[in-house]
């Protein structure tokens, strides 16, 4: 039998509130699947599971808060039931021919899963779809939250959200009818506006809680050491207006794209910035999963994973970006994208100021920041010209790394950012 | 798609924007200044923006028209002029 865990989603979690099974006992799960949604400090959380097998029993109940490392659920694993199959075959009597005990294989299965099915008390075969499956509700973590305090059911919701997913507002349109009215707009926006001020309030309150212990602990434990350049941002902005004309709005690239593609490059070549310090060890992410920065709507930051930024294409990378910009505000992001980033990324460009210098999010050991895009004079081969460049800076933790691997990692974000027909290159 | 009155094309253009930024108040933003900075609209919300008024009324915007998009005025004003060109 499997422990399934209450995760850490980040350095600053201690606990999390249990909000619902997605799973029922008797259910098969595969490695990657979501089972449950917890609320953190930062949000509704959709927790997935790193073991196939079958749903035993659910510890964890709605409402109840539960440490991280507590158990919320049993699992039999694959492996221990290919392993109870083994045995099984082992102790087919001697005598039995071959065929007989061929057949014989297949039954160890059979029963423990029909064992499984006794105990759940759902009559379902293994790997088959419950009932329930084909009419699961496709709900957003924050929407389910939301429902189950209004006392809402889901299934009587009209989904609007993409693909047909419940989102907020659609339950808060079911749940605060009272404030419907002909205009539909503006009734959305106050029922959002007044539905909860003390709720907002909550949750803007554990989001800053949240981000004072993480970013505290980083001061204290982190010996930060900072880098800074201005990096000419010209050659990147013409390639970019090329790339874009003609294109419609939903496939032209983003600056800040090209920033992120840059910096997971030049993680390649200088990959000790880019992991965890671990017990007083670092140890070196095996993928470039960037952390990207994301101020939410009434306040806080997130700074959830952008999987394998140095292995996408253009377009699936802006797909993915976009993908994670919208989970993060409408909190539906994932377990993994809150636990296996090994370096942050902070982009105020559009606030306006010319520099970041960023405070690490332990147990990370880097952050880069980029600030806005300015018109400046530049001096190139002896003439003053006009260019427009991009002052960026790197926090780096000086435990694991000196400033010269870190002005290493600036030198060549700023030569990636010089030849950008690199950035996706052949 | 039949003619639109600008209202509709209005309470279109706010629809859009809400569903990238929900809890944007149009009761209190002022129709002659930059919109994206009173919203809090990045380049990522901007685009998403752009993007939802592309599916719900046909009206993709070049890259090189961002700049007559800067005021809400301006923004529905460009729309209604597309709409009808």
């Amino acid at each position: 039998m499997t422990e399934f865990l209450m995760p850490s989603l980040g350095a600053d979690m201690e606990e999390g509130t249990f909000l619902e099974w997605l799973v029922k006992p008797g259910e098969r799960v595969s490695r990657g699947q979501v089972v449950c949604v917890v609320e953190t400090q930062k949000g509704a959380v959709d927790v997935e599971i790193w073991e196939s097998g079958i749903v035993d029993s659910l510890v964890a109940e709605r409402g109840q808060v539960i440490p991280v490392g507590s158990v919320m659920a049993l699992i039999h694993s694959e492996r221990e039931t290919a392993k109870g199959a083994r045995e099984a075959k082992k102790a087919i009597p001697k005598g039995v021919d071959r065929e007989k005990a061929k057949k014989g294989d297949e039954a160890p299965r059979r029963r423990a899963a029909s064992k499984v099915e006794g105990k759940g008390g759902t009559a379902t075969a293994e790997g088959a779809p419950t009932p329930d499956a084909g009419r699961r509700i496709r709900i957003s973590p924050a929407a389910r939250k939301r429902a189950l305090e209004l006392g809402v059911d889901p299934a009587e919701v009209t989904a609007t959200g993409p693909g047909g997913v419940v989102c907020l507002a659609d339950v808060e349109r079911i749940g605060a009818p009272a404030t419907r009215s002909d205009n539909g707009t503006v009734a959305k926006n106050r029922t959002r506006s007044t539905e909860s001020v003390a709720d907002a309030e909550s949750r803007r309150l554990a989001m800053r809680e949240a981000i004072a212990t993480a970013m505290a602990r980083s001061n204290r434990e982190i010996p930060h050491y900072y880098l800074g350049t201005s990096i000419d941002a010209g050659p990147a902005l013409r390639w970019l207006e090329r790339h874009n004309t003609g294109l419609p709005v939903a496939e032209r690239l983003l600056f800040a794209l090209m920033q992120l593609r840059a910096v997971a490059l030049a993680l390649r070549d200088v990959p000790t910035l880019n992991g965890w310090m671990v017990d007083d060890a670092f140890r070196q992410a095996e993928a470039v999963h960037l952390g990207v920065a994301i101020a939410l709507r009434g306040g806080g930051l997130i700074a959830p994973a952008l999987r394998n930024a140095d292995t996408l294409g253009s377009t699936e990378m802006m797909a993915a970006l976009r993908d994670l910009l919208q989970r993060a505000r409408t909190g539906q992001l994932r377990s993994s994208e809150l636990t296996d980033t090994g370096i942050t990324i902070t982009n105020l460009g559009d606030l306006g100021v010319e520099s970041v210098y960023g405070v690490i999010y332990p147990p990370q050991v880097a952050l880069v920041g980029f600030g806005r895009v300015m018109d400046r004079p530049w001096v190139d081969d002896g003439k003053i010209i006009a260019t427009r460049c991009v002052h960026t800076t790197l926090a780096a933790d000086h435990r694991v790394t000196d400033g010269a691997v870190g002005a290493r990692f600036l030198g060549r974000l700023t030569d990636l950012l010089q030849e950008p027909e690199s950035l996706w290159g052949k | 798609m039949g003619k639109m009155t600008p209202d509709a094309v209005r309470a279109a253009v706010i629809d859009c924007i809400l569903s990238v930024a929900p809890e944007a108040d149009f009761d209190t933003l002022r129709p002659s200044k930059p919109w994206r900075d009173q919203l809090e609209i990045d380049s990522f919300d901007f685009q998403n923006i752009l993007v939802a008024i592309d599916a719900r009324l046909g009206v993709d915007v070049p890259e090189s028209d961002y700049r007559k998009l800067a005021t809400m005025d301006e923004l529905v004003g460009y729309i209604i002029s597309r709409l009808s060109a």
